[in-house]
């Protein structure tokens, strides 16, 4: 049987290939929670994040890297995001114990019928702006007339949106709207005039890129930046989110909860005193950004969390309900509102966040910052 | 053996001509591209839009960043692309399986193939983005025993569920393309269906198989790079892809580094199929081209 030889040495050699394509195959880094090892009995926490490790994040990695997180007895596991994963959907899905993820998006899940509750504003303010060229004259929102303005879509608009109403400006008539990819190419071609950018990211991206007419960095003084905060219509941003029935019946899970908030508090207060190692740390955790980026990132987050005149954590009730009306209220070019109707009481409480304030206060710590000085960050070429 | 010598000088020839082409256009080409009616027909030609190849290979053999300890680009994205290859192999594994499994269920029952095949390409009509959350979601929920669900699985299943159309098909048509003189040579010889597959149509499905086989690589890479990106795994060459990027205003020539990778994980790909064809001479006389 010749033929049939000749056959059974060809599918050993398909075999055999494909038992080398898979000896090749160790993915490194997965990035699976342990969920089902308690370590030296520790408890098992899963954290969803929003995005990839980088600065944003100092607090949780800060606190894990600090063994913050092992003092309370928790064994977390910080899940990192994607383009696609939605945090709210993983928490409310109950695959992770815990999740950051921006309050109008949560809102919007919440709306949906995700089960979940705001236990820590751990960003205070806003960090969207609406980044120009100086010559371009664009300081309010009601400057953004006729000009084509950038915007990320996908939920992250509305803060513009609003601002635009605001102003009286109709954002489907008197400007151009244009899609933005997420680094800050458009705004430097011209393509776009107003570029939506994060303090802590996009704003740093273009600070950070030669300016072909100098052969230097762009300064701070060749843009203009409109300030959401200081329009009156920011939105609140990251904040920890817990599953709302458990809150509600585990009394174990309330127990983790507030452990949990102890030492991520503990994290940013580290971030805070210490920018430069919380920087070292999520380079260490594996962001693919440059280091004087990183560093901007931790202080311009630190610049959003502190100071805390309630201590770091606290839902403010003016700025959640300016939040919650901003989201009823500013249509996008759909015409949609990020909700409907406003959010159940279960959205938000303060009671967890306090306790752990509370505990942290007696151990000493400063969790208002009121003392807190911005460092300066040198950016370089490229963010490195 | 000249041949392939001279295949493969002409392979790098065009990527040459390639880059020569980059940098005339770069050269010659107006700063703020060509546009007509408000529709960019030609891209930019400034650093930003366009880096020169010579920087992007500079910016290559640099560290990814300043920190202490960190590896130049090339190392960096190499390692990646070592790490999705092998993810999408895995996923062109499974869809191979799956692929001709079904191929051989529809070959043996009619029904099977009139009820299948629809669902086939309407499988491949649900855009990948739509799919990934949900396969991690599920993936997620997977725990058996020690077993845990990692990421990279939920990447390869993805990667899987691409690949796995090429096959059935191509394995299908391959199936199905004995001559009747031949299937009713196997009936005279009262050749059951199991016998007359393993020595007929097997040996028969070999030219449609490579083809086939050569597609569902292509589609396992993309699906893993595509499956990468909208998931964050990490340490794969699609992660790396988006982490670039996020910095391509200021550091433009870093993003192209994972794109080439990207490029070379399809040519390695290709180059094994071709290989494994080798291997199987006896089997091509009239191979069909993809």
């Amino acid at each position: 049987m010749k033929h049939s030889t000749r056959m059974w040495t060809g599918m050993i050699a398909l075999a055999a290939t494909t038992v080398f394509a898979l000896s090749a195959c160790s993915p490194s880094g997965t990035q699976t929670p342990e969920a089902s090892d308690s370590a030296g009995g520790l408890t098992p926490v899963t954290l969803q994040l929003q995005w990839f490790a980088q600065a944003q994040f100092s607090g949780y990695y800060a606190a894990l890297d600090q063994g913050y997180f092992a003092d309370e007895g928790l064994d977390v596991t910080i899940v990192e995001g994607g383009v696609d994963i939605v945090p709210q959907t993983v928490l409310a899905d109950q695959q992770a114990d815990f999740a950051v993820a921006w309050v109008p998006k949560a809102l919007a899940s919440i709306e949906q019928g995700a089960g979940i509750t705001d236990i820590g504003q751990i960003y205070q303010r806003s960090g969207t702006l609406q980044v120009s060229f100086a010559d371009q004259g664009i300081t309010t929102a009601a400057d953004l007339t006729d000009k084509n303005v950038g915007n990320w879509g996908f939920g992250n608009e509305f803060e513009l949106f609003a601002g635009m109403t605001k102003a009286g400006l109709d954002p489907a008539t008197d400007v151009t709207l244009v899609q933005q990819q997420f680094d800050m190419s458009a705004l430097l071609a011209g393509d776009i005039d107003a570029a939506q950018a994060m303090t802590y990211n996009e704003y740093a991206q273009v600070l950070e890129t030669v300016n072909p007419a100098t052969g230097e960095l762009y300064q701070p003084s060749d843009f203009t930046v409109i300030n959401w905060n200081d329009e009156g219509t920011a939105m609140l941003q990251d904040a920890v989110w817990a599953n709302t029935e458990r809150l509600a019946s585990d009394t174990e899970y309330q127990d983790t909860a507030v452990k949990f908030l102890k030492a991520v508090i503990k994290g940013f207060v580290f971030a805070r005193d210490n920018p430069q190692d919380a920087a070292s740390i999520v380079v260490a955790a594996g962001s693919q950004l440059g280091a004087s980026h990183q560093l901007w990132q931790t202080n311009e987050v630190n610049k959003l969390i502190w100071p805390s005149p309630d201590g770091i954590g606290i839902i403010d009730t003016g700025a959640w309900d300016q939040t919650v009306a901003v989201a009823k209220t500013a249509k996008n070019l759909e015409g949609s509102t990020v909700i409907t109707t406003d959010p159940p009481d279960t959205a938000y409480t303060n009671d967890w966040v306090q306790k752990a304030l509370d505990e942290l206060i007696a151990e000493g710590i400063d969790v208002t910052g009121t003392s807190f000085a911005p460092i300066e960050v040198t950016l370089n070429e490229g963010g490195n | 053996m000249m041949r392939l010598w001279r295949r493969l000088g002409l392979g790098a020839l065009s990527i040459v001509l390639l880059a020569l082409l980059w940098e005339a256009y770069k050269a010659v080409g107006p700063a703020g591209g060509v546009d007509m009616a408000g529709l960019q027909l030609l891209p930019r030609t400034t650093d930003l839009a366009m880096p020169h190849i010579a920087d992007m290979v500079i910016r290559a053999l640099e560290p990814v960043n300043s920190s202490a300890g960190s590896a130049p680009v090339w190392i960096a994205v190499l390692l990646a692309g070592v790490s999705s290859l092998g993810t999408a192999s895995v996923g062109l594994l499974i869809g191979s399986v799956i692929g001709v499994l079904l191929a051989l269920l529809m070959q043996r029952f009619r029904l099977a193939e009139s009820a299948v095949l629809p669902w086939l390409v309407l499988s491949q009509t649900v855009p990948l983005i739509a799919l990934a959350p949900l396969i991690v979601s599920w993936g997620g929920r997977v725990q058996i025993g020690a077993f845990e669900w990692e990421r990279w699985m939920s990447v390869a299943v993805i990667a899987a569920y691409l690949a796995f159309f090429p096959m059935a098909v191509g394995a299908l048509r391959g199936l199905q393309s004995p001559d009747a003189i031949h299937t009713e040579l196997m009936r005279s010889y009262a050749a059951g269906w199991w016998k007359s597959l393993l020595y007929l149509r097997l040996p028969a499905s070999v030219p449609f198989l490579l083809p086939a086989l050569r597609l569902g690589a292509a589609s396992a890479i993309i699906g893993t790079v595509v499956a990468e990106v909208s998931t964050g795994a990490k340490g794969g060459i699609g992660r790396l892809i988006i982490e670039y990027a996020q910095s391509g205003s200021s550091d433009p020539a870093k993003a192209y580094a994972p794109i080439a990778v990207a490029v070379v994980m399809g040519l390695i790909a290709a180059g094994v199929v071709a290989a494994l064809g080798l291997l199987l001479p006896r089997y091509r006389r009239n191979e069909i081209s993809a």
